[in-house]
């Protein structure tokens, strides 16, 4: 047991003398919180729309005001003629166009229908979608507005309600997978280059001759990153309960057990790897691209699932980091309980299992 | 200038004789043109829908049909009690909840006016904001349709506002239009921002940057050397990608292709720039490594490659404003899907431009070669 | 092993002065890992630079080689002042570095025509005579296989080679024989001899005793001091003693630090 803590030391040693790389570990999270708390809103705003009105009537213009009122439009009134409009578009300058037509407020009042056409930049189908329901829903309340009161019979109102996230928090979807994401990184790519590294220097040699166990050498190796690893979880649920006020639903308890289950799952990943692999370099490589990558599309955290090819969604299944999105998401943000991520927490397990199996069957080939 | 033929002409060797960039040119394009635009689909459809009617009358089954029929809705669950619908959000099978009350039809027409519950999980903002809207409007419409049919009251027809509308350069507004040349700029940060932050940093650790230091090669010469093969690696990059995007996605650049390259010419010296900096500031390949990750993340992030600038809040439209990905991003999409012209990015080329100056002088400026 | 060419530098007298320092230092924080060195080495000389691990012969020697910033002191390469004229002492001093530092991805040819191109060698000259070069380093059939694949001997021997293939005034070798077999040393230590009658000045660290013997003086440096400056001859009859190794050891055993 001893001999056990002098060799946890030891590693310890390793990981806090690399300043720079400790830094950036927890100068990622803060990064990626801060911005996929603030900076990448799914909500458009502030969306430059010209309203080309050739009415120069009532109407018309009340309809301008309105839109002017909105938040989501920043509006400019110009005369512009359909080239000009192009122009504008492919300078970039503008994301939508409104013409009313000349005649507009006449129309409506006395043929009773009147038309508006709406150019949006399709080159940004999202913001080109999201312009025409926020412009239709203004010109509908705006229509209503105008009708006699008798004809407001027959008004459904529909009542929205935000579940989960009533301020409409930026994108709180994001936290678990910034967790995901950072605890793959210390967890996988660190451990596996801090064994490859002693590898490559030739200590691992000197380590092995030792009377100390092989496995306990790994057990000592990946220590320091499961404590690291824990200390970077409660640092983000910090910023996330802190900084974006994403509460933490459920048990407290419960989130740190499934956290623990993926560091576990993690460590296994990145012991097999260093075990797979000799140079740094190798396995910096397959860690960063071949691990980062799935886990930032196929936990679908940013990118939702159901909108991938089926192909994709079965490999998703392989990738550990979508079980323990799915399962913080239920507990941490839905507050759910443990009969709601039982399943998650198994394949998590069957996962750790299953790695754990053969880095330690290799292990056992290579060094006996 | 001499020297530097020959600086070029070794480190053209000794790229062309690495397999791992070799694959890295032709193969990364392939991939990640093959596989992310096909995952980073933010389209948003297929919106699951709970419905719970407690009122089934032939309204609720006009309404639920029209919903239907609208396209965007899966309806995946009905049930009699908004508890059970809840089950579907909270595991996940449901998006978005609609509830019509006990009596819904009578209530309307008897106080002409009553209320429906939509419940949406908000925790994916992009999904229940676009997805709420499109109910809503699907609501609305219904509302007006009722309204003009009205149930034997006589109303007069009210007046309408019909709204044509017209998406420009994307007429059927495919979100694959958008993602391909973002992950095109994506690809070429990625392999140039990563290449070059590991090269000189390489050569730290192999110890060859020792001979190299104490030859009278000047600093600029050197910097040069390393910059110009892994731009003529960008360019590869650019050429393969845009075959993949024309041949897999069909997507021709509108514009000029040589006013695309050009721009990727200028943009590439100065992503280059930041990651011989990179390279020159860190003390071995991990470093480089997490160095380089740490900052191509805010790049790509902050880019507009998949969320809109517009929209972030004003701190970080400065940030973003402050990173050449971003410049570059937007003018690729400009160029490539509405066909903008110089004179529409030329201020892109000013700030790419001063961009590459900077970055390779403060990558010369900290390239030391004697401590 | 006796060189095979006897070499003799020129007088003292009628010399020119290749390499100068006064003083020099360098400190890195409270260490002072060079402390206030001083000599001459005259054109033609071997010049060999004795010490333990850590007792500051690379440090100086990147100093004079323009790789490091002095902390105090002066020096002067080929005339050239080690402050203000690095880039002027690079373009006439050859350096070899205790690591292998060439391209292993490169071929023989190629790590030559590089580094002559580098140091402005004209390009018909580098045709001509890097494959005269290759063969006579025995290396023809090896010239066209990439460095990385080459024997540590063959390599170093490579190494000393391109550092004077610009006919440098002055050769700085780091520890040019370490690791290596005694024949190859053997060689290595002729192509010096060699080298040194062509008029080029060798400034060379080591740690093999018998190495020194053929310098034509030697310094020994403990704890980042110069305890010692001489021809062997001299140094062995001063400490009484009948070989370098022994002088050496009288000498060293009062160091404080070593790396190791």
């Amino acid at each position: 047991m001893k001999q056990l803590f002098v060799f946890i030391r030891k590693e310890f040693y390793h990981v806090f003398r690399d300043r720079r790389t400790l830094l950036i570990l927890f100068g990622l999270p803060l990064v990626q919180i801060l911005l996929f708390g603030y900076a990448l809103t799914s909500e458009v705003k502030n969306i430059a729309l010209v309203v080309t009105n050739a009415s120069n009537d009532v109407l018309g213009q009340q309809l301008t005001n309105q839109l002017q009122a909105s938040a989501f439009f920043k509006v400019q009134e110009q005369q512009l003629s359909p080239t000009e409009i192009e122009r504008a578009f492919k300078k970039g300058h503008i994301k939508a166009a409104l013409i009313i037509p000349s005649g507009f407020g006449s129309d409506f009042i006395k043929a009773r229908h009147a038309t508006l056409q709406v150019l949006t930049d399709g080159s940004e189908p999202n913001i080109s979608k999201t312009v025409l329901q926020y412009v239709t829903a203004i010109v509908q309340d705006f229509q209503r507005a105008q009708q006699p009161a008798t004809s407001v019979a027959f008004t459904i109102t529909p009542e929205l309600r935000m579940l989960y996230n009533e301020e409409g928090n930026g994108s709180i979807n994001y936290v678990p997978g910034v967790l995901a994401l950072i605890l793959m990184i210390v967890c996988t790519a660190l451990t596996s280059v801090a064994v490859v590294r002693e590898k490559e220097t030739g200590t691992m040699e000197i380590l092995l001759v030792s009377p100390f166990k092989p496995v306990m050498v790994l057990v000592a190796k990946a220590i320091p990153f499961l404590i690291l690893s824990l200390v970077n979880f409660a640092f983000i649920l910090l910023l996330a309960v802190y900084i974006l006020n994403v509460p933490i639903a459920g048990s407290l308890f419960l989130l740190f057990m499934i956290t623990l289950l993926f560091i576990a799952t993690s460590l296994s990943f990145g012991l097999l790897i260093s075990n797979a692999t000799n140079s740094q370099q190798v396995a910096l490589l397959i860690s960063m691209m071949g691990l980062m990558l799935p886990t930032i599309i196929f936990t679908g955290f940013i990118f939702p699932l159901e909108n991938m090819p089926l192909p994709f969604q079965w490999i998703s299944n392989l990738v550990p980091a979508k079980w323990y999105y799915a399962a913080v998401k239920s507990v941490m943000l839905k507050g759910l309980g443990f009969a709601y991520v039982w399943k998650e927490m198994g394949i998590l397990c069957v996962m750790t299992i299953l790695l754990l199996t053969i880095t330690v069957n290799r292990f056992k080939i290579r060094f006996t | 200038m001499k020297r530097l033929r020959f600086i070029l002409q070794k480190e053209f060797r000794q790229m062309f004789r690495d397999r791992t960039i070799l694959a890295m040119m032709f193969m990364l394009p392939l991939i990640q043109l093959g596989i992310l635009p096909l995952a980073m689909n933010l389209d948003v459809k297929n919106i699951n829908l709970a419905i719970v009617d407690k009122d089934h009358s032939t309204y609720t089954q006009k309404l639920i049909s029209k919903i239907g029929a609208s396209g965007y809705f899966k309806i995946v669950a009905t049930a009699p009690a908004y508890k059970k619908a809840l089950v579907t959000l909270e595991n996940g099978t449901a998006d978005i909840i609609l509830e019509i009350p006990a009596s819904f039809e009578r209530n309307l027409v008897r106080e002409g006016s009553q209320p429906l519950n939509v419940t949406a999980d908000a925790i994916n903002g992009i999904k229940s904001g676009i997805g709420s809207a499109y109910l809503l409007t699907v609501i609305r419409d219904f509302n007006q349709e009722i309204r003009l049919t009205g149930n034997g009251q006589s109303i007069a027809a009210p007046a309408m506002i019909d709204m044509a509308s017209a998406a420009w350069f994307n007429p059927y507004e495919k979100f694959t239009w958008y993602i391909v040349p973002g992950v095109l700029v994506l690809l070429l940060t990625l392999v140039g921002g990563f290449l070059s932050a590991l090269n000189i940093v390489r050569e730290k650790e192999i110890g060859t940057i020792e001979q190299i230091n104490v030859t009278p090669i000047k600093k600029w010469q050197f910097i040069v050397g390393k910059l110009v093969p892994f731009w003529v690696v960008g360019m590869i990059v650019l050429t393969v990608g845009l075959l993949v995007a024309r041949l897999f996605y069909g997507i021709i650049p509108v514009g000029s292709l040589l006013l695309l390259y050009l721009l990727a010419a200028v943009y590439l010296v100065a992503l280059l720039g930041f990651g011989l900096l990179v390279s020159t500031i860190s003390n071995n390949q991990l470093q480089a490594m997490f160095i380089a990750f740490f900052f191509i993340m805010i790049f790509v992030l902050m880019s507009g490659l998949f969320t809109s600038v517009d929209s972030m809040p004003t701190w970080a439209r400065s940030i973003a404003a402050g990173l050449p990905i971003t410049h570059f991003m937007k003018a690729v999409r400009m160029i490539i899907l509405k066909g903008s012209s110089f004179k529409d990015v030329s201020s892109v080329f000013i700030i790419e431009g001063l961009f590459a100056i900077g970055l390779n002088a403060l990558a010369i400026w900290n390239y030391r070669k004697t401590q | 092993m006796d060189p095979v060419i006897n070499h003799q530098p020129p007088s003292p007298a009628t010399a020119e002065t290749a390499i100068e320092c006064r003083e020099l230092t360098k400190k890195f924080g409270d260490f002072i890992a060079v402390d206030r060195i001083s000599f001459r080495v005259q054109r033609c000389e071997i010049f060999g630079f004795l010490g333990a691990n850590g007792a500051g012969k690379t440090t100086a020697m990147r100093m004079l080689c323009g790789l490091s910033y002095p902390s105090s002191g002066h020096a002067t390469v080929a005339g050239f002042d080690v402050y203000r004229q690095q880039e002027k002492i690079k373009q006439h001093i050859g350096y070899m570095s205790q690591k292998f530092s060439l391209y292993d991805d490169l071929t023989p040819l190629e790590n030559i025509k590089f580094f002559g191109g580098v140091y402005g060698v004209a390009e018909k000259e580098i045709r001509e005579r890097s494959h005269d070069l290759v063969r006579s380093l025995g290396l023809d059939r090896e010239a066209n296989k990439l460095v990385g694949g080459l024997p540590l001997g063959w390599k170093q021997k490579l190494a000393f080679a391109v550092a004077l293939f610009h006919r440098p005034r002055i050769v700085f070798l780091d520890e040019p024989t370490g690791g290596v077999d005694p024949v190859t040393r053997r060689q290595f230590w002729d192509m010096i001899y060699e080298a040194a009658e062509k008029g080029v000045t060798i400034f060379v660290t080591t740690h093999y005793m018998d190495e020194s013997e053929y310098c034509n003086r030697v310094t020994i440096m403990v704890d980042g001091k110069i305890e010692a400056l001489d021809t062997p001859a001299n140094l062995k009859h001063r400490f009484a003693c009948d070989n370098m190794d022994e002088v050496f050891y009288r000498l060293a055993r009062t160091a404080r630090r070593s790396d190791s």
